[in-house]
């Protein structure tokens, strides 16, 4: 079995009007070189669901978003993202459910398991339930008859996460400290896209972490893409931190278009060797040391 | 008040970290610069069970300094945020927050300011704060209290609060617990009728009239409102020689 496939064998997959979950947490371990081909691609009118990072600015800037599921929007060492602010304030993205994080994860794994809600309390006496009136609670069968939260299965068309390393077949592994939620996104869709800093023979790759870095196992992946440094600027640790520098280059460039034109001839319209080179290579983002929170 | 000793940022410590008061074996998470000082004064000073973490994913046995890293962590745990949403669900934390609004019953907003479909301002979104709220002991702290921050309604409620119109009937509301707001001014709790927000003390310099002009809405007064306690001798060495020895707190409230 193999499932190897470029990023552009990937988005030639996607189609407009899908909903598209994105792994990854703020500005950590995004899938951002399968974000810029989605970006460079014609695709629109996506829904993402996603804890949200760069991925929602540039695609928000580039006017591909019609609808975001989300709990936060943030670059980490950058409280807001720029771009989605942007988007917003100008009243170009007026379709969000804004749920809670811990909500978010609930909805994943409802699709994941075929079941139509989990519940929870999360949510419940606050703007989240006023605001997204196709939320619905669920009295508790049994004697004790509460009342919860029945937070929706989210069903994904497609997901795209990005990890430490692939091997061919599928199985994905991850060895920074947080898996985040990748395996869930893969689980809640119907077609699953790994990134990865390297695609590597399977023994070689167990060598390399300890049995807990195999988060994702090939049931829940699709296709495999080898893309070094494809999270950047969001970081991939231990290989490499957010690059702070970056983000403050991108997000400078929401105030003014010509700015925000050059960004993207610079970093968006090239290919992911172009980038790496754009950005300085291994050599430069390979010493960007950890985020310290 | 050239002549104290102290200031008014480790003031503020001092009362974020009376909010951990008689917290045993949970997760004391202050979110912001301050709030975090004040758990992890609470752990060295009077709540030594509370589990404090990194504000990633490790679980630490001693708060980490603000800062460049001169040690390596005491690292006791492993906390990814799977884990963190199971151990807030299960109400073994209690989180300090800094919302941009806060209102009388305790809504606080970090979200957006306007209209949800076109805001004014984009914030970052609830991000756990509904889950938190509902679950487990939260409190605030507001570094800037005015008339724009401790607002009459809030424009998006990121949280729980107490106003009875927002409850269904079958929900609980008791696992939640709004404890206490911290501010550049004064401390409240939620001990006012109906659980209205209420003054509990106003900081040194500060008086009852200055802080009620400063609130967007009528707050309730506990009998008898006080100063709030000013650092002693032992918490500023804490503070200063442990917490937060390279004093990223100057200049995190204004004096």
């Amino acid at each position: 079995m193999n499932k190897r496939m470029t990023a552009r064998s990937v988005v030639a997959e996607l189609r407009d009007g899908m909903t598209i979950g994105v792994g990854g947490w703020g500005a950590r371990r995004k899938p951002m070189a399968l974000v810029r081909e989605i970006a460079r691609s014609p695709l629109t009118d996506l829904t993402l669901v996603t804890y949200g990072g760069p991925e929602v600015g540039i695609l928000c800037a580039l006017g591909k978003v019609k609808k975001l599921v989300f709990g936060f929007v943030s670059l980490d060492l950058i409280p807001l993202d720029a771009h989605f602010r942007a988007a917003r304030q100008a009243g170009k993205l007026p379709d969000v459910m804004e749920i809670d994080e811990g909500m978010l994860q609930w909805g994943l794994k409802a699709a994941m398991i075929r079941v139509p809600f989990l519940p929870c309390r999360a949510g419940l006496g606050t703007d989240v339930e006023a605001l997204n009136p196709g939320l619905r609670t669920v009295e508790s069968p049994y004697d004790d008859k509460e009342v919860l939260m029945a937070m929706p299965a989210l069903e994904l068309d497609a997901a795209i996460v990005h990890v430490d390393h692939c091997d061919e077949r599928g199985n994905g592994q991850v060895l920074g400290p947080d898996p985040y939620f990748d395996d869930l996104f893969c689980g809640a869709a119907k077609k699953r896209y790994v990134s990865c800093e390297a695609i590597l023979p399977t023994d070689e790759m167990t060598n390399q972490g300890c049995i807990h870095s195999m988060v994702l196992n090939r049931t829940l992946t699709d296709g495999v893409v080898e893309a070094p440094l494809g999270a950047h600027p969001t970081a991939c640790v231990p290989k490499y931190g957010i690059d702070l520098e970056h983000l403050k280059e991108y997000s400078a460039t929401a105030k003014d278009a010509e700015l925000w034109s050059a960004y993207k001839a610079k970093y968006v319209d090239v290919d992911h060797d172009a980038y790496v080179n754009a950005v300085g290579g291994v050599e430069r983002v390979g010493q960007i040391p950890a985020p310290i929170f | 008040m050239s002549d104290r000793d102290y200031t008014l940022s480790e003031l503020c410590i001092v009362a974020c970290a009376e909010a951990f008061r008689g917290d045993g074996e949970i997760l004391a998470s202050g979110m912001g610069l301050l709030p975090r000082l004040g758990a992890g004064l609470a752990k060295l000073s009077f709540s030594p069970d509370l589990l404090l973490n990194d504000a990633e994913c490790t679980l630490v046995s001693e708060p980490i300094p603000p800062g460049p890293r001169t040690a390596p962590l005491a690292v006791e745990g492993w906390l990814p945020f799977r884990r963190v949403f199971e151990l807030l669900w299960s109400g073994k934390r209690h989180a300090m927050t800094m919302p941009t609004q806060l209102d009388k019953w305790g809504y606080c907003n970090i979200s957006m300011i306007g209209d949800p479909d076109q805001p004014k301002v984009q914030l970052l979104g609830v991000r756990g704060i509904p889950g938190n709220t509902i679950n487990h002991p939260c409190s605030y702290f507001v570094p800037n209290h005015s008339v724009r921050t401790m607002v009459a309604k809030v424009d998006m409620a990121s949280s729980i609060g107490h106003d009875p119109a927002r409850w269904k009937p079958g929900v609980r509301k008791d696992f939640g617990e709004l404890r206490r707001v911290i501010t550049n001014l004064a401390v409240f709790d939620f001990g006012g009728p109906d659980h209205l927000m209420r003054l509990l003390s106003v900081h040194p310099g500060q008086t009852v009239e200055g802080v009620t002009e400063q609130t967007g809405f009528a707050f309730a007064r506990a009998d008898s409102v006080g100063e709030t306690p000013v650092p002693d001798t032992e918490q500023l060495r804490i503070i200063r020689e442990v917490i937060d020895p390279n004093d990223t707190r100057a200049g995190a409230v204004k004096e």
